[in-house]
């Protein structure tokens, strides 16, 4: 193992941002999530729950509804334009305007022909799915007040509209409404003035319709007659959001106070045939609104103000007491968000908006967590426009920072002088003149020497930059030979020599060598080459921790050993992905690699831990005698002392940064919660 | 030793009415209850206890209509009989001869002559299991049957009867034990096990007690944590789903559906009776302040009334949920009677620590408490392990006028809370009246208290570090070389004061204060002290730890005999020479009768229970006994009750005494339409008197004398013979001959 001087940082104030609305794509697999400022997520449940890709967003474009239709996705938001994103180049592919004033839903037919919004003037606009754009097709007949929320039904013949105090079902046929469904008013908290907002339905295929809506009201309707069946009265304040299991046996809604509440259809009696909705669980995972809900065949995911994605396994349909069983949340976003300049002792970290550069200071302690970083001076970088930063870098040296957004990458030039007080900012100069090749790009990384600047671009390619002097040319272009995902990890070797990058696709290219890792089956969460032996280190999405030799272009022995022997189970059910592999230049045999949740010094001396022994055992043997230690000693030694790590870093002097987020900073900076009344307070 | 033949020792109530859920009769007009070893049926109206149904020789586990007829009930007990009653006539119709112990009883209608029972498991003696095992009861005429036809159906149940529960009419039988539910089909022979709780130690989580909804598929169980789960779809070995209803914050000691399944009924600690909507769950009415704890709650079959046990000894009948409209009160069992017993002279009864806080007046004639006297006055909070105020010294004084109590309030960091209340009889409202509250009398625990006997003054006498309270003012502060006083006593005429301090009898001087004389007393704590009462009253005796018994004579200041006996408690009686004293050996109490001045008791008995006896007390009758016989002679003029450490109240009654209760009760002869209670046979007189005055004109006598009709009337409907013979029998006997109408006119 080894002494490291710690810098603890908690200064890094990112705050995620509030889930607003999810979409949930069965073939593929794939969960869609958008922010409240924007941002689209791409998390892959069939790895993992790993965050594929993201999709920053920008300025007063907020995503109100997100859809699915067969693997392309639209958005529609407040500012009434429908976009489809470019899932391969993470960006908006086109947008266009409904001319229907804000548009609060969208929603296609299942056989993914028609699109539906609802808009503020009243309006349902149908658009038509063409290979490349949608084309608006025609209106159906305009009501008055705002369409909050749509459901059609599964043959695609009819369609259900959530409004102020009603719900229209139209024919899609003749666009004409054909019933309308008129919503109590609240009882309890409001007035009867204050109109009830219908904020979801749900269109069942034998014509049930069922609706969540403003008074806290789940009501569950005949569609064939337009009648109400059953009134569940869940709470005081709104149930926000609905959503139905795929079989049609389960609903869930999401309520203001936080809590998910089950619905299902269950036969009252053993024998009988006679099926009705009756509230069973109820699941208390959010401190805040449930803004968006998916009920998949197995789970229930959550999100909503309080920014976690929630995924529950119902556990009538999975296994108990396996790692499909557990709950998981996730909180902190699958990259990496700081940078560090390894000889500078510089940190940038990365926010939505702007990004902030910090100098480490002097640590003034030598036990492993006593050290507190001071903080010496900071940079503010303001970016420009309105779209947000998706990426960011810092050279090693510390004299240039580049940051990317959708449409544009920025590049400073750093004026350091080390002898200036603390209080005077650090100068920046701003490189006007970029080659025109960098104007797309997904991920930026500097080499180790500080001259070249990676850029990764579409089509998997990589365009390689130098940087001098205030200057930057266009070197050339790499191309894999195959690969059309996007690249998320870029991982340039110590002498300069290789070029490491993974794909959402899986696979890993290893540049100026042009070979490629065989692909495994899950996506890679990070990447990096040894500096001395030259091997490949990555770690995946599914806890798999693979080295390859750039030399002999194979799996090194201790990888093959690994993977005969297995990972320990502990190892496998942590949820958080790796984000992070680094070299100990003085140790070569240690891989450093943390997650949110703990870092792990991977000794490759040491024996494999066996599926029996005690994986968690660093703290029993601080307590043992030196042989003792020895023998019970095995490679993975997980430290847990620090928790919600966003970066862990090894300096050029061997100093470790460790940037926390407390989760109880994020909970004090959310919007005060609904107010409930506790027991005994 | 002489043997007493005709004195025995008998149960005198104060069983518990809420050991097991008491069952409301079809008409809602009786509620029976397993009290002891007797079935008590109560009026449901009048809230009088209408017949005890006796027989079992065990301790009754279960009380349950009978499904095919609903004036038959059936009862179980640990003596392994099930016995079938008639509960309107109190007449013994069957008894069934199990064998093995019963817990709990169960039926159905879908199953004919099965009752289901739960049983220990007979295989392995060490461990506590049980089993749920069919018993097919034979239809024979016979009054003794055995009944061995038993098929196991469920093992590994709980011995609480409220953790199984029968289905929608018996198609399913439902079972909760720890964290496991188990749900057996009838009709298709199958069960479901479910263990729905992975939690490692799930403490929290573990059932309490289940109801099965009577139309649906729909199982309510309570949990350890207060939660309600309503569990369906459970046909399915995995895709069963509960919905959960929250509001008890201690564990849920009761559900109970309503007869349609519109409501669920649940109670618990917090002694709030909470009615849920089926199906509108968030909808829940609450009937609160029910004076303790809820154990047991059930609907009647009607659903009409709702009937609650409590933990302090008492069912409540609720009318629809909303009124409280009688209140079944049994002897109430604290945790520990530190009063002692101590008898009202007034009222004549029985007056001991009741509910938190109260002090309770139980009726010995009647078997029945009257009422629960408020000395804390203060809300009792329903929560565990919270010190708040318990009464712990009680007297009164010779005339009944005057009550003095004494409370305290230990917490473990605070210092001890005192208060010395003194009561005085109101004529007018028939009550005590709070006269006078004195905060810290004392600094330390009052050990014990009691009143002068002289007429004039009134004087408390409170002893640690000996103060002296005439007319509520310390009067007078005592101490004996910085010993702590554990017992006293004022002699019958006042004069003298006894105060055992560790080792040493001291004796007062009430007027003056002074210390008259130390008595000397072999080595030993002085446990209990009396002066001897009307002839006796120059003789002071003592017992000690040490088994001894000394009897001084205060005339001479000397010990006058001592004899070794480990002697728990020593009483006097107040009408008579007569002292008692209970000795403790080997796990049984032997009584000793005798006079202080006489060698040779006047009654011994050996073993007159198993167990400690702790408190006793001599109780004056209202009517003298005219026993002549010298060994039930002591018991002419008061009884002698006794409280064991189960809290069983028991009392030696003689065979004369015995006799006249029989007799007594033989005179009630039962009418089927009014409930009979002594209100009744006082109005039922008035009113015969009434009818027999004004109407005897109009109506024409029915031929009273005839012995057909009497015979018909009188005797039980299941021993009579076919209605079809008796009917030609019947009318003949009501024709009128020819020959007397004749003479009439």
């Amino acid at each position: 193992m080894g002494e490291f001087k710690v810098h603890r940082i908690r200064f890094f104030n990112h705050m995620p941002s509030a889930i607003r609305v999810m979409a949930f794509n069965s073939h593929t697999e794939r969960l869609v999530v958008a922010r409240a400022d924007g941002a689209v997520e791409i998390f892959n449940f069939a790895d993992n729950y790993y965050q594929e890709k993201v999709i920053p967003g920008r300025d007063g474009k907020a995503v109100e509804a997100l859809c699915w239709v067969g693997r392309r996705l639209f958005s529609a938001g407040l500012d009434g334009e429908i976009t489809e994103y470019d899932l391969e180049n993470l960006r908006p592919r086109n947008s266009m305007e409904a001319y229907g004033g804000p548009i609060w839903t969208i929603s296609s037919n299942s056989q993914g022909t028609l699109l539906a919004a609802g808009c503020e003037d009243g309006t349902v606009k149908m658009f038509e799915v063409l290979e490349d754009r949608i084309q608006f097709q025609r209106n159906l007949s305009r009501q008055k007040g705002r369409i909050i929320s749509l459901s059609w039904h599964p043959t695609g013949s009819q369609i259900a509209a959530g409004m102020l105090d009603m719900i229209k079902i139209f024919d899609a046929e003749t666009g004409h409404a054909t019933h309308r469904l008129l919503v109590e008013r609240g009882l309890q908290r409001t007035s009867n003035s204050q109109e009830v907002v219908v904020w979801s339905v749900a269109f069942l295929s034998d014509h049930t319709i069922i609706s969540g809506d403003s008074a806290g009201k789940v009501q569950i309707w005949d569609g064939i007659t337009g009648t109400l069946v059953r009134t569940h009265l869940l709470t005081k304040w709104d149930v926000l959001v609905l959503a139905v299991s795929p079989d049609e046996s389960s609903v869930i809604a999401g309520t203001s106070e936080g809590t998910v509440v089950q619905f299902q259809f269950i036969s009252s009696t053993v024998d009988q045939q006679d099926k009705q909705w009756v509230r069973t669980r109820t699941f208390k995972s959010h401190s805040h609104d449930v803004r968006a809900l998916v009920h998949t065949d197995t789970a229930v995911v959550s999100g909503g103000v309080d920014t976690q994605l929630v995924v529950r396994p119902l556990l009538d349909k999975v296994e108990k007491n396996t790692q499909e069983s557990a709950m998981r949340k996730i909180i902190f976003p699958h990259r990496n968000l700081v940078s560090c300049a390894k000889k500078a002792g510089l940190l940038l970290f990365q926010f939505s908006d702007h990004l902030e550069l910090w100098r480490l200071g002097e640590s003034d302690g030598n036990g492993e967590t006593r050290a507190h970083t001071r903080l010496t001076s900071n940079l503010r970088v303001g970016r420009f426009g309105e779209d947000n930063i998706c990426c960011s870098a810092l050279s090693p040296c510390g004299g240039w920072l580049a940051y990317a957004t959708v449409s544009s990458v920025r590049l400073y030039r750093l004026q350091l002088d080390n002898n200036i007080t603390p209080l005077v900012p650090l100068s920046r100069l701003q490189v006007s003149k970029l080659p025109k090749e960098l104007n797309s790009v997904h991920q930026l990384s500097f080499s180790s020497d500080s001259s070249k600047l990676f850029a990764s671009s579409i089509l998997s390619s990589v365009i390689v930059a130098s940087v001098k002097e205030l200057e930057c040319k266009y070197l050339h272009t790499f191309k894999p030979p195959s690969g059309e995902q996007p690249v998320h990890l870029l991982s340039p070797s110590e002498d300069g020599n290789w070029l490491a990058t993974a794909n959402t696709g899986g696979e890993i290219h290893v540049f100026d060598l042009h070979c490629s890792v065989p692909v495994c089956g899950s996506c890679p969460t990070a990447v990096s080459i040894h500096p001395f032996s030259c091997s490949l280190v990555s770690v995946h999405a599914d806890q798999q921790i693979f080295e390859f030799s750039l030399k002999q272009k194979e799996f090194t022995a201790w990888s093959r050993k690994l993977q005969k022997q297995g990972m320990h189970p502990l190892w496998l059910q942590r949820d958080a992905p790796i984000t992070r592999v680094t070299f100990n230049p003085n140790n070569p045999t240690h891989i450093l690699l943390h997650d949110t949740s703990m870092f792990c010094i991977v000794d490759q001396i040491l024996p494999l831990p066996e599926e029996k022994t005690r994986f968690y055992n660093q703290s029993v043997l601080q307590s043992l005698s030196l042989g003792e230690r020895l023998r019970n000693s095995h490679a993975f030694k997980v430290y847990r002392n620090f928790q919600n790590l966003l970066c862990v870093d090894l300096m050029e002097d061997h100093s470790l940064v460790v940037v926390e987020r407390p989760l109880l900073d994020i909970v004090s900076q959310l919007p005060a919660p609904v107010q409930q009344k506790k027991f005994a307070t | 030793m002489v043997e007493y033949g005709d004195i025995r020792v008998v149960y005198r109530g104060g069983s518990k009415i809420n050991f097991r859920k008491p069952v409301i009769s079809n008409d809602s007009r009786f509620l029976l209850c397993a009290s002891g070893e007797s079935v008590k049926v109560f009026s449901s109206v009048t809230e009088e206890c209408v017949h005890e149904l006796r027989g079992h020789t065990g301790q009754v586990t279960g009380v349950l209509l009978r499904p095919s007829n609903h004036l038959q009930v059936y009862s179980c007990s640990t003596d392994g009989t099930v016995r079938l009653w008639d509960f309107t006539d109190g007449i013994l119709v069957r008894t069934y001869v199990v064998g093995y112990p019963v817990y709990s009883i169960y039926a159905s209608l879908n199953h004919k002559e099965v009752v289901f029972i739960v049983t220990p498991v007979q295989s392995d003696k060490r461990t506590e299991l049980f089993q749920l095992v069919a018993v097919n009861l034979p239809q024979t005429p016979d009054q003794l049957v055995e009944a061995r036809d038993l098929s196991a159906v469920l093992s590994d149940v709980s011995s609480n009867p409220s953790t199984i529960a029968f289905g929608r009419g018996g198609e399913y039988l439902a079972s909760v034990n720890n964290l496991k539910m188990e749900i057996y089909f009838f009709k298709k022979n199958k069960s479901y096990r479910f263990e729905p709780f992975y939690t490692k130690n799930g403490g929290k989580n573990t059932f309490t007690c289940i109801a099965c909804h009577p139309k649906d598929d729909c199982v309510a169980t309570g949990h350890d944590d207060g939660k309600i789960r309503l569990w369906r779809n459970f046909k399915q070995k995995k895709e069963y789903t509960y919905s959960t209803l929250h509001w008890h914050h201690s564990a849920v000691s009761s559900l109970c559906f309503t007869p349609e399944g519109t409501n669920l009924l649940s109670g618990g600690v917090e002694s709030v009776l909470v009615q849920w909507r089926y199906n509108q769950e968030n909808q829940k009415d609450f009937l609160p302040r029910l004076g303790a704890a809820i154990t047991h709650v059930t609907v009647s079959p009607d659903g009409a009334l709702f009937s609650t046990s409590h933990s302090d000894n008492k069912i409540t009948i609720i009318q629809s949920c909303v009124k409280v409209s009688a209140v079944i009160q049994g002897l109430v069992k604290g945790e520990n009677v530190t009063t002692g017993l101590l008898v009202d002279p007034r009222s004549k009864a029985l007056v001991l620590n009741g509910r938190p806080g109260h002090l309770q007046f139980y009726s010995l004639q009647r078997d029945k408490l009257l009422f629960h006297l408020d000395i804390v006055q203060q809300e009792y909070i329903h929560e565990a392990g919270l010190e708040q105020f318990e009464v712990v010294r009680a007297a009164f004084d010779a005339s009944g006028l005057w009550l003095a109590t004494v409370e305290e309030r230990k917490q473990k960091s605070a210092e001890l809370e005192l208060n010395l209340k003194l009561w005085s009889f109101d004529e007018q409202t028939q009550s005590f009246v709070l006269n006078t509250t004195v905060s810290a009398p004392h600094e330390a625990r009052i050990t014990a208290m009691c009143f002068s006997q002289a007429a004039d003054s009134q004087t408390t006498t409170l002893v640690f570090n000996l103060n002296f309270w005439p007319s509520w003012s310390c009067d007078f502060v005592g101490a004996y070389h910085g010993l702590v006083p554990r017992c006293c006593c004022f002699s019958a005429d006042g004069s003298l004061l006894a105060v055992g301090f560790q080792e040493v009898v001291t004796v007062w001087n009430p007027t003056s204060w002074e210390l008259l004389t130390t008595l000397s007393q072999p080595p030993g704590d002085v446990r209990n002290l009396c002066f001897g009462q009307l002839s006796c009253s120059k003789y002071l005796l003592g017992s000690n730890n040490k088994k001894m018994v000394c009897c001084w004579n205060l005339l001479t200041c000397s010990l006058e005999w001592s004899t070794s006996m480990d002697v728990s408690l020593l009483l006097v009686d107040s009408r008579s020479e007569n002292m008692a004293a209970f000795c403790c050996q080997d796990g049984s109490t032997d009584l000793f009768v005798f006079k202080p001045s006489e060698p040779r008791p006047l009654f011994s008995q050996k073993a007159v229970c198993s167990g400690r006896v702790i408190h006793a007390v001599f109780t004056p009758r209202e009517v003298m006994l005219e026993s002549s016989e010298e060994s039930s002679q002591w018991l002419n003029r008061s009884q002698l009750y006794f409280l064991t450490e189960f809290m069983d109240l028991l009392t030696f009654s003689t065979k004369a005494e015995e006799e006249k209760l029989m007799a007594s009760s033989k005179q009630l002869v039962i009418d089927d339409t009014v409930a009979m209670t002594p209100f009744y046979l006082l109005l039922g007189k008035h009113r015969h008197e009434h009818l027999g005055n004004e109407e005897s004109a109009e109506r024409t006598p029915l031929p009273q004398s005839s012995v057909a009709i009497k015979e018909l009337l009188q005797t039980p409907a299941h021993v009579l013979p076919a209605t079809s013979f008796l009917c030609s029998m019947f009318a003949k006997s009501l024709l009128i001959s020819v020959t007397e109408t004749r003479s009439v006119t």
